[in-house]
């Protein structure tokens, strides 16, 4: 398999109230072009800032040390035209004011050079595509007229709309409800594979991370604890902390707490 | 007896020159040391119930008896009473106040407004408080921002303990925990329902966390019910295609080690 992007020894170290805080600890992995790899793990794990090193958009005061080397054919890539990004919450990554139709455009128009009449055609067309009911007036609307679950949409396809080869999905569905989120990760994984991108899904969800996932890196406190294959993570974690999330998990098959016996530490 | 009886609760919206209505005639019923979950999408009108069994705000139609008395009735001293034994615990609940605010601070408004606690026996009520949610006394003169997720919500179970309620809403209160502290939450929660007879309103958009936790459930859609039953057979079943989906949303996490483990 080919790797697009290989990450070598990361390092990154915020500063709060004066102190140093490290946010990742020495980070090693291989990212392959075309799979999905879902990074997971709990508050503090560093997963986000991952996300945010590999798409260049640690603030400028931050520490970083170690590599991520871009095995593309461009040597550094560019936010938007190699890489798209899904944040966690669309009513803050969309501008409020501008139709929801210039914002998808404006990408298409910056990276690839298109026309702004060809652009908006390119908005249409991935409106379409992201499943949005109506596009000609869609294309037309505020972010306002939208639900959460719309404006989630509008973000991917903003995301994608240079045609990047890796997205990047942070949290984007854990602000939704359990039918949105569902469908948000029903539409990534098929736009993943209709365009072949590769995919790097940040999550806190085990469980939602195995429906979508290759590969599931876990991240704890800054570290990489385990990587491996879904199928392998789940039924064979080779890592106690692996395992803890696992057995944490409530699932739809679990003994309810309500009628275990005694009195649980 | 029934703690809590709601019936025909209704309250409606005005958006543009359009009115719709986010509850639409709900009726239930939750007894003593039982814990009632409701669940449904974004909008099916889970968190105005919420609100409206707090009285923050007010129904246009129907009627919540609590602790038999009618509680929509109830005004001044009397409703301020009655407040007492019905608390809540949101997703994040300290966020209103002060971050420089000390636990002890927190835990002390109830006892005091309540006239539960003389200023003299409060630190020791508060220390109890404290060792009562599985926190170190130790806590208290810790300022709210100093503390974890999870110590937050364990200190915010322990203000809507220190009056001695016999409901407690819960409005996503465990959404934003990450996993591990999760659990610690729902056991501590199950615990003070076994030895202090707490009935619980749990209101979350996550089946497992019910399933676990909950004794009935109540399946909401577009502000009305449909489909209320035991919790672990209507998520093993549903019937309403609002269940169905909701139980089809949720992801399956299927590991064939699992007995071994």
């Amino acid at each position: 398999m080919t790797v697009l992007l290989s990450i070598r020894e990361l390092a990154v170290a915020y500063r709060r109230d004066g102190v140093e805080v490290a946010a990742l600890k020495g980070v090693s992995l291989e990212v392959h072009a075309g799979e999905r790899l879902a990074v997971i793990g709990e508050s503090g794990s560093g997963k986000s800032t991952l996300a945010l090193a590999v798409a260049g958009l640690l603030a400028g005061s931050t520490k970083v040390g170690g590599t991520i080397e871009w095995l593309l054919p461009a040597s550094h890539p560019h936010l938007g035209r190699d890489i798209g990004f899904v944040f966690q919450d669309p009513s803050s990554s969309l501008d409020p004011v501008m139709p929801v139709g210039k914002q998808i455009a404006e990408v298409a128009r910056t990276h690839l050079n298109l026309s702004w009449r060809d652009s908006y055609a390119k908005a249409k067309t991935l409106l379409e595509r992201v499943r949005l009911p109506n596009p000609d007036a869609t294309v037309r609307a505020y972010p306002h007229r939208l639900s959460g679950g719309q404006k989630q949409r509008v973000a991917i396809a903003a995301a994608i709309a240079a045609g990047p080869k890796l997205l990047i999905a942070d949290e984007a569905t854990s602000a939704l409800d359990t039918i949105v989120q569902a469908e948000i990760v029903a539409l990534i994984r098929r736009l993943v594979a209709e365009d072949g991108m590769t995919l790097l899904f940040i999550s806190h969800d085990i469980a939602l991370a195995a429906t979508l996932a290759d590969r599931i890196a876990v991240l704890r406190r800054g570290e990489l604890v385990e990587l491996g294959e879904t199928r392998q993570i789940i039924d064979a974690p080779g890592h106690a902390y692996t395992r803890a999330l696992l057995d944490a998990h409530l699932g739809l098959d679990a003994t309810p707490l309500l009628e275990r016996q005694g009195t649980p530490a | 007896m029934t703690v809590l009886a709601v019936s025909n609760l209704a309250k409606h919206y005005r958006r543009g020159d359009k009115t719709f209505a986010a509850v639409d005639g709900v009726s239930f019923e939750i007894g003593p040391a039982e814990t009632l979950a409701l669940a449904g999408p974004s909008g099916s009108g889970k968190s105005t119930i919420a609100r409206l069994v707090l009285r923050l705000i007010e129904p246009d139609a129907g009627r919540i008896d609590f602790e038999g008395h009618d509680f929509l009735a109830l005004s001044g001293a009397a409703l301020r009473a009655r407040r007492a034994k019905l608390q809540m615990v949101f997703q994040d609940p300290l966020a209103a106040f002060n971050p420089r605010a000390s636990v002890a601070r927190v835990l002390d408004d109830p006892l005091r407004i309540h006239n539960i606690a003389s200023r003299a026996e409060r630190p020791d009520r508060i220390a109890a408080l404290l060792e009562r949610v599985g926190l170190d006394a130790n806590l208290a003169a810790s300022p709210i921002h100093e503390i974890s997720g999870g110590q937050r919500q364990r200190v915010a179970i322990a203000r809507a303990i220190a009056t001695k309620p016999s409901l407690i809403v819960l409005d996503e209160a465990v959404a934003a925990l990450d996993v591990s502290v999760r659990g610690q939450i729902l056991e501590l929660l199950l615990d003070l329902q076994r030895e202090e007879r707490i009935s619980y309103l749990f209101i979350s958009h996550d089946l497992g966390v019910i399933r676990a936790i909950a004794h009935r459930i109540a399946i909401l859609d577009a502000g009305r019910i449909v489909e209320t039953g035991d919790a672990r057979a209507i998520i093993a079943d549903p019937q309403s295609a609002i269940g169905k989906a909701l139980v089809a949303a949720t992801p399956k996490l299927v590991r064939s080690s699992q007995e071994t483990l």
